[in-house]
């Protein structure tokens, strides 16, 4: 007679070490489960109240500068090191680990106008209002020693702006002209002028390096190429643009930080129309830096606020700010894509995290998971009202809440306008411009 | 002029003996002339003459004289006799006919047109970055940073050479090793292990290799042996191992014993250590896979019986605590250790009980009289489920034991039972529970008739609840088992002829609309041979039963029609007594006004479920479910059976497997902490590098410089203009 016998292969529920969680065997059956939307609804909307209650961005700030910070530096080699340029012409060295300036030196009489360091982080260079540009080592001093830099050169004019190739010996500075110079020449390699205005900033792209990309007082946006030392093609927009920083990750886009409060990302083969306005901001935009993975890129502003920008979204997803910070003039994001480093005109810079509700330190596989799922039903159940609204609702302050219902008053004002136009004139006589076509006053080869 | 010139060597071609003619004459010429210039005195220069042939065209000196023109056709002539040159002259002819060379550019046009040049070009550089955007932007996931950085192992040769001792402990150390002469590099052996080996003579060393072969290769052999042996999974072939073992251990014992007393007794000592070891693990203790399954074998299986009563046995022996030889007892000790061997329980087992059941060996029964009753019961059911049965048993006697209690009280509650149900089946078991469930289910059962407060009389009340009871152990009965006597199907039979007509009595004819009621076969008690699938439709008819009572028809007519009602739009009567009009007890707004401020509903629109009779479509705009509600198409969606799909896929732990659950909620972006992300590379890309295409696009640039020269490098080109 052969007999049926109950067995089960203990590889099931047998732990390997007493460590081990027990083995919890789970019957998919839909049927065993109901209600999933209604269930994981609710998840996703404690999950997006937590993220609110959870959002606190501000991780540290560094005093010490005796004037406004006006430019900060990363360094190429190390995350825990940044360098930053104030008014007085002072430059510090901050370690972020431990919040501590590890270096001062007085660099310049007047501004620090730009900063960069060297690819390989050695050395950095300074260009301030006394019309010279300086290089300096990264490591202090000896004892004894005096604080003295590498090399300095003396121009003829005040240089607004620096920054360093990627890869070779070489560096651009900008000012009437824009320079480039080699490192070991006290001229520059060649000077490439259209028209006469002041240039104030010079950006390498980080990925096709033979390209530049600067902004003029003159409104307009210009593009060079080393290689063939020649400017490329301009675009004029209508208000003067201050910064305009590259992607790391797709050659050909850059974002420029306009004064008429918004940013405009281009494509450079293609300066006819931005791809993307972004607009969020109630003041002058400043400055503004790409997150190394390309996807997101931070703003500061005149309006005292830092914002955060996806490429390709119109509007920020994230706006930080405190009582304390006044207007924003530099901002970057550090290379480990985790924090954002603004520095402002109440000489202090601010260290913020990237993702607001981010929790710092060791995490666990399963608290990973969890998080990678509450993240996922966010997303999921991202366009649903109530979770909308919660996980887009923001403080602000009262001056920048009601000057943006302002302007959003006058926005929708000038449309109305425009409207009434078109709709009491002859058809075709005036024609429907396109947003993004409206700030571009003309590009010029 | 100069296609003038051009035809005339063509037209001189036959006239060359003339020619010579003429430059003997022009010749004669200007000798006369010469003379002349001399005597007037003025000093002139004069050619030099050559008494060669070719004075008058030389490679030097292309004119003969200052006055003389270069005529081309002069120069041609060869090329006009040769026919070889003929290429030569065509191509002279089209130059004759091409027109001048316009004006260069201006300085800002020549520049524009160079920008367009190079800014088409670089667009078309960027190009190639197109497909890695695209598949970056599309990627599920994108880990950052995109160069993995390897790890490089550098010898410890290299680290060691850069690497110096300061410390005094380290220096200590470095002396120590280099006065041994400790090696660093491979190989790694001092220079005396060196000159040791170098002293072995090469006889001895050949020997000497030939043995350490050997041993390797015998070791090789006994490894893959013993791999072999462990890889034998037959039981019995371990069992005999075991055994033999076992016995040889045993066998060595008594020779021992024989040969050297003293040795024995440190063998003993080893084997009780063993056994003492074997006390404190948890083998022979029936906990073990095997064990487990023997138990359940042992029921069918004699082998596995016996097997299984062994170890108990073993277990008992190696568990029993031996008393120390020190106790005074001597000679009772050597008894209690042979019955150690078998528990005496056994043997007060083995007179009531199965000598073969291994679980009543090593238990002590407190009291027997429960027992042997239990044993009874039990001899055919499995040895493995005895214990739990037994308090099982124990607990059933106990419900007896109420049941009976409780009987007359249930009775009253059941005045029916006698009369419907058969004379119940023989076996008394499934009576037990039975009667126990309907207490329960009867009690639910009035609960949900309590939640209907309009019908419901007394004796409806009594025969539903009847029903259910009857129709409780039916189910019971038919899920235990289909043992029940032929009787029963009869019996059922009858009910179920009985049932009908007691029901259409209950159900509201009109209610139920023209829907002819359906007959309800009431399954009173199981039949016979039950299949498994009528459990489903038992299940359907016991919920119809129950339930039956209800109108639900007529409910929902009224509902429907409450609903009409409530979206009817409603007049709104706005007429104020005593507004513009005198006031006082007993007077009425005039019918003007009544007119005025009354506000005629607006007419109604024809309901959408008004030809749908089971139906009701509410037309309102739910406030509730509009929180819960997306409103628009989101963006990537196309439409919105999309998007509600992708609503409706649940992605948590729940309901998907570890695997789909990780892959489902894989973030977008992984960035490592601590890791600087470099911008993407070529490299990273796997595009072409980037050095072909500079070098490519250098080449271009010079090509530009011979049309430009001076674009290269304003700023050089500016300084030597002040130098």
């Amino acid at each position: 007679m052969k007999v049926k016998v109950l067995s089960r292969n203990p590889d099931d529920y047998v732990r390997e070490t007493k460590q081990d969680l027990q083995r919890v065997p789970r019957n998919y059956d839909p049927a065993l489960h109901p209600f999933e939307v209604a269930r994981e609804y609710t998840r996703a909307l404690n999950a997006t109240k937590l993220e609110r209650v959870f959002a606190k961005p501000f991780v540290a700030s560094l005093d010490g500068h005796r004037d406004g910070i006006n430019c900060i530096a990363k360094h190429p080699e190390s995350l825990s090191t940044i360098l930053s340029g104030a008014c007085d012409g002072e430059v510090r060295i901050w370690n972020l680990m431990n919040r501590v300036c590890i270096r001062t030196l007085q660099a310049h009489e007047g501004f620090v106008r730009g900063m960069c360091t060297r690819f390989c982080g050695s050395s950095f260079f300074t260009v301030g209002d006394d019309k010279t540009v300086k290089q300096w080592k990264m490591e202090g001093p000896a004892y004894g020693e005096a604080e003295e830099p590498i090399n300095t050169i003396l121009g003829k004019t005040v240089y607004t702006g620096i920054d360093h190739h990627w890869k070779d010996p070489v560096f651009a500075t900008c000012g009437h002209q824009v320079d480039i110079w080699d490192e070991q020449r006290t001229s520059p390699l060649c000077s490439l002028t259209w028209g006469v205005d002041s240039i104030s900033s010079v950006k390498f792209n980080p990925i096709e390096m033979y390209l530049l990309g600067s902004c003029a007082s003159d409104r307009n946006i210009v593009l060079y190429d080393m290689r063939q030392s020649t400017a490329l093609k301009k675009v004029i927009l209508d208000m003067r643009t201050n910064t305009l920083c590259w992607n790391p990750m797709e050659a050909f886009l850059f974002t420029a930080a306009n004064e008429d409060y918004n940013l405009y990302t281009f494509d450079m083969r293609f300066l006819d129309k931005p791809l993307m306005i972004h607009m969020d901001h109630v003041s002058a935009v400043l400055d503004v830096d790409y997150s190394p993975t390309g996807k997101e890129f931070v703003s500061a502003s005149f309006d005292k606020s830092i914002r955060i920008f996806p490429v390709d979204k119109g509007r920020s997803r994230e706006v930080y700010h405190t009582k304390r910070m006044q207007h924003v003039i530099t901002v970057k994001w550090t290379s480990d894509n985790k924090y954002i480093l603004c520095g402002s005109d109440e000489m202090n810079i601010r260290l913020w995290k990237a993702n607001a509700s981010e929790k710092l330190g060791v995490i666990v596989p399963r608290e990973k998971a969890a998080m990678n799922y509450n993240q996922k039903l966010k997303e999921k159940f991202q366009h649903h009202p109530q979770i909308r609204r919660i996980s887009r609702h923001r403080h602000l302050p009262k001056n920048i809440y009601s000057q943006a219902k302002e302007q959003r008053i006058m926005r929708e004002a000038r449309r109305r306008k425009e409207l009434n136009r078109q709709k009491h004139s002859k058809p075709g006589s005036v024609p429907l411009v396109s947003e993004r076509k409206k700030h571009i006053v003309a590009v010029v080869e | 002029m100069a296609a003038a010139e051009e035809d005339e060597p063509i037209l001189s071609g036959p006239e060359e003996e003339e020619e010579a003619g003429d430059e003997e004459a022009a010749k004669r010429h200007r000798q006369l002339v010469d003379t002349l210039s001399t005597l007037s005195g003025g000093k002139r220069l004069r050619a030099t003459e050559r008494t060669e042939a070719s004075r008058q065209i030389s490679e030097f000196d292309v004119g003969g004289g200052a006055d003389e023109k270069v005529v081309l056709s002069e120069l041609l002539k060869p090329a006009s006799a040769s026919p070889a040159l003929r290429r030569l002259r065509k191509q002279l002819n089209k130059a004759q006919q091409k027109k001048a060379v316009k004006l260069p550019l201006s300085k800002e046009e020549n520049e524009r047109v160079v920008r367009e040049a190079a800014y088409t070009q670089t667009a078309q550089d960027l190009a190639k970055w197109d497909p890695v955007v695209r598949q970056n932007r599309r990627a599920e996931q994108l880990v950052f940073p995109l160069q993995q950085e390897s790890v490089t192992v550098a010898p410890v040769e290299e680290v060691i050479s850069s690497w110096q001792a300061r410390t005094p402990l380290e220096q200590e150390i470095f002396s120590l090793l280099h006065k041994t002469q400790q090696p660093i590099k491979d190989p790694l052996l001092t220079p005396y292990e060196k000159a040791s080996l170098q002293a072995m003579s090469l006889e001895e060393a050949q020997l000497r290799r030939m043995e350490l072969q050997r041993a390797r290769a015998l070791q090789s052999y006994y490894e893959a042996k013993a791999r072999r042996k462990g890889k034998i999974k037959s039981k019995k072939y371990h069992k005999v191992l075991r055994k033999g073992k076992s016995r040889k251990v045993l066998q060595e014992f008594e020779m021992l014993q024989k040969s050297n007393p003293e040795a024995a007794l440190e063998q003993l000592e080893k084997i009780e250590k063993a056994r003492i070891e074997e006390r404190m693990s948890l083998k022979h203790q029936n906990k073990g896979r095997w064990a487990k399954s023997t138990v359940l074998m042992a029921k069918y299986n004699l082998e596995a019986r016996q097997a299984m009563q062994e170890q108990l046995a073993r277990n008992k022996e190696l568990t029993e605590k031996v008393l120390l030889e020190s106790d005074n007892e001597d000679g009772g000790n050597n008894s209690d250790a042979e019955g150690g061997l078998i528990p005496d329980v056994v043997n007060d087992g083995h007179i009531g009980m199965n000598p073969d059941n291994p679980w009543m060996l090593g238990k002590t029964c407190a009291n027997p009289k429960e027992d042997i009753p239990a044993q009874a019961n039990d001899s055919e059911e499995s040895d493995g489920e005895e214990v739990p049965l037994q308090s099982l048993m124990e607990s059933e006697q106990g419900q007896q034991g109420s049941s009976e209690l409780q009987g007359p009280g249930e009775e009253e509650t059941i005045p029916m039972l006698p009369d419907v149900l058969p004379p119940a089946p023989p076996s008394p078991a499934p009576e037990e529970p039975f009667l126990k469930e309907t207490l329960d289910r009867l009690h639910t059962l009035e609960d949900v008739e309590a939640l209907e407060p309009e019908i419901a009389s007394q004796e409806d009340r009594t025969s539903s609840s009847k029903e259910a009871v009857l129709l409780e152990p039916a189910e019971a009965k038919s899920s235990l088992q289909a043992k029940g006597a032929p009787d029963l199907s009869q019996a059922t039979s009858k009910a179920g002829k009985k049932k009908p007509a007691k029901r259409k009595a209950l159900i509201d004819l009109k209610a139920v609309l023209a829907e002819a009621p359906q007959a309800v076969k009431c399954p009173l008690v199981p039949s016979v041979v039950q299949d498994e699938f009528d459990a489903d439709t038992d299940q359907r008819r016991v919920i119809q039963e129950a339930f039956a009572n209800d109108n639900v028809m007529a409910d929902f007519m009224k509902e429907k029609r409450r609903a009409e009602e409530a979206s009817k739009p409603k007049a709104v009567d706005l007429v104020l007594p005593g507004w513009g009009e005198w006031g006082g007890t007993g007077l009425r707004p005039s019918s003007k006004k009544k007119k005025w401020f009354f506000i005629k509903p607006a007419p109604q629109t024809q309901r959408k479920d008004k030809h749908l009779p089971h139906v009701i479509l509410s037309e309102q705009r739910n406030i509730l479910a509009a929180g819960y509600q997306v409103n628009q198409l989101p963006f990537p969606f196309e439409n919105s059976q999309q998007f509600e799909r992708s609503i409706q896929a649940p992605v948590g732990p729940t309901w998907n497997t570890q695997r789909a659950f990780q892959r489902l909620t894989a973030p977008r972006v992984v960035t490592q902490p601590g890791h600087i992300i470099r911008p993407i590379t070529a490299e990273d890309a796997n595009l072409p590098s980037q050095k072909d295409k500079t070098d490519g696009a250098r080449k271009k640039p010079d090509l530009r410089l011979a049309t430009s020269p001076r674009k290269g490098r304003p700023h050089y080109s500016a300084k030597k203009k002040k130098r």
